[in-house]
C-alpha cells in the first residue's frame, strides 16, 4: 500500500511532494511504486485537479473524499480555506499497476509483490493497514484518510503562519516533512 | 560482402530496441536547517496561543506607527501610502482565513465549512475576523444599491487608528487601509477575486457631506470599507444561485 501526498498551490503549482508506504501490518513505510510512477503520480494528481474544481463550489466541506480513480490509483483531496489542495494518491498494489495500455516492462521488483499481498491477506488481526489495502473505497479508509488530512492541515497551518512564508512558496522545511511522515505512520 | 545492403540507420523507430535510459534514483534528503538552542521549531507552537493571550495595543501601535512612517518617507502621495499599507496587510488575510477556519473547527468540534457564497464570506469577515482581531464584531454590513458588486463594512472606531493622528494636508488618508488589505487578502484566498478593498472616512473631515450630524460627531473616526468584487466572482455567484445552490 503506497501513498503519494502532493500539496498543490493556488496556481496549480506543486508546493510539496512526498511518497511513503503503509506502516501497518508489517509494512516498512517505504513506497513501492514502479519507476514510471515517478512522473505518472504527478500526472494523475494534476489531472484530478479538474474534478476538484468541479466539486469545490458545490460542497462546503474541507475534506472532499475520494474524487478520482485510475486503474488501481485512488485520489483523495482535502481543500484548505486558502484554496490549497492536499491530494493523496493511494495505490493498494503498486506493482500490478500498468500505466500504459500495453505493458512494456514486466514488474521490476517481483520480490516485493509478496510483501504487498501479505498486507492484504493478513487474516488474524484486522488492523487498519490490512483493511485499507483490501478495500480502498470503504468508509474506514475515508476516516483514516480524513484523520491524516487533519494532521497535515494542522502542520500546514503552522507552516503558513511563518511571517516569512509568502503565498505559493515551495515548502522545504525538513520538520514539516517529518511531521507529515509521522502522521502517515500514525493513520495510514 | 558486396551486394548486401547496409544495416538500416538508427531511426527513432528502432530506438525502442536500445536500452532505455534509466531514471536516476532520487538523492537522499539533506537538511540545511539551523536549529535554535532550545530545539523548538515553529511547528511546536500552539495555534490557539494568540486566542487566549491577546497582544498589547501599545506594542502594535508602535509597530504600526513605524510602518506608516516608513511608507511616508518612501512616497508622498496619499493614495500611494494607502496602496502600500494595503499591500502590507494582504498576506495577513490569506493566513488568517485558514487559521480562523481551523480555530472554528477545534472550538465547535464540528468540521469547518468554507464560505462558498458571497454573503457567507461577508458574514465571516464581519463577525469572526473582526472578533479575532479586536474582540468585537464590525458595526454594519451593507450592500450597495447602485452597483451589484459593491459591499460595505462599517467600523465606528477602527482600533488601528487609535494612536494615529493625520495632519490636515493629508486628511484623505485613512490608515485603516492596512485592515482593508487584510480583508482583501482573505477574500482573494477564499476564491472571490477582488478589484479592491478601500477604507474611507464616513464623516466630513473637510468635505461637505451632510448625513446626520449627530451621528458623525459621536463617531469621528467612523470608517467604511468598500469591497468591490470582480466580475467573475459575481458571475459565479449568479450561476450557483441559478442552479439552486
Amino acid at each position: 500500500m503506497s501513498y503519494h501526498l502532493s500539496i498543490i498551490g493556488t496556481l496549480d503549482n506543486p508546493l510539496f511532494e512526498l511518497s511513503f508506504g503503509s506502516s501497518k501490518q508489517g509494512g516498512d513505510g517505504v513506497a513501492k511504486f514502479r519507476p514510471e510512477a515517478l512522473y505518472m503520480n504527478q500526472f494523475l494528481v494534476h489531472a484530478a485537479l479538474d474534478l476538484v474544481e468541479e466539486v469545490q463550489w458545490v460542497s462546503k466541506d474541507l475534506y472532499l473524499k475520494r474524487i478520482d480513480s485510475h486503474q488501481n490509483n485512488h485520489i483523495h483531496c482535502f481543500l484548505t480555506g486558502g484554496n490549497v489542495k492536499f491530494m493523496l494518491l493511494m495505490n493498494p498494489d503498486p506493482q500490478a499497476t500498468t500505466y500504459s495500455a500495453y505493458p512494456t516492462t514486466p514488474a521490476s521488483r517481483p520480490g516485493t509483490q509478496a510483501g504487498g499481498r501479505q498486507s492484504g491477506g493478513a487474516t488474524g488481526t484486522t488492523g487498519a493497514g490490512g483493511m485499507l489495502a483490501a478495500n480502498p473505497t470503504s468508509q474506514g479508509t475515508e476516516e483514516a484518510v480524513r484523520a491524516f488530512m487533519n494532521e497535515v492541515y494542522e502542520t500546514w497551518l503552522k507552516c503558513i503562519m511563518n511571517p516569512f512564508y509568502t503565498a505559493n512558496q515551495v515548502v522545504t522545511s525538513p520538520v514539516f516533512r517529518s511531521r507529515v511522515l509521522a502522521a502517515g505512520r500514525k493513520y495510514l | 560482402m558486396p551486394g548486401m545492403a547496409k544495416p538500416p540507420p538508427l531511426t527513432p523507430l528502432n530506438h525502442r530496441l536500445a536500452d532505455p535510459i534509466p531514471i536516476p534514483p532520487p538523492k537522499p534528503f539533506q537538511s540545511r536547517l539551523r536549529h535554535p538552542s532550545s530545539r523548538k521549531t515553529i511547528y511546536d507552537r500552539n495555534l490557539s496561543r494568540t486566542q487566549t493571550t491577546p497582544t498589547s495595543l501599545p506594542a502594535f501601535a508602535y509597530l504600526f506607527h513605524a510602518l506608516i512612517t516608513h511608507h511616508h518617507s518612501q512616497s508622498g502621495s496619499v493614495s500611494d501610502i494607502e496602496t502600500r499599507l494595503n499591500r502590507a496587510g494582504y498576506p495577513l488575510g490569506i493566513k488568517l482565513l485558514d487559521l480562523l477556519l481551523y480555530r472554528q473547527q477545534t472550538a465547535t468540534q464540528r468540521p469547518a465549512t468554507r464560505p462558498t457564497r458571497i454573503v457567507e464570506l461577508l458574514q465571516f469577515i464581519h463577525t469572526t475576523l473582526w472578533r479575532a482581531l479586536w474582540g468585537r464584531t464590525a458595526d454594519a454590513l451593507e450592500q450597495s444599491t447602485t452597483k451589484r458588486n459593491e459591499y460595505m463594512i462599517v467600523d465606528n472606531e477602527p482600533v488601528v487608528n487609535t494612536y494615529i493622528s493625520i495632519p490636515r494636508e493629508m486628511s484623505q488618508l485613512n490608515c485603516a487601509a492596512f485592515v482593508a488589505g487584510i480583508v482583501e487578502g482573505m477574500c482573494d484566498a477564499a476564491g472571490f477575486g477582488m478589484e479592491g478593498v478601500t477604507a474611507h472616512w464616513a464623516s466630513a473631515q473637510g468635505e461637505a457631506k451632510g448625513e446626520g450630524q449627530e451621528v458623525e460627531e459621536m463617531w469621528p473616526g467612523k470608517t467604511i470599507f468598500l469591497l468591490r468584487l470582480s466580475e467573475e466572482a459575481v458571475g459565479r455567484e449568479e450561476a450557483i444561485k441559478a442552479n439552486g445552490g
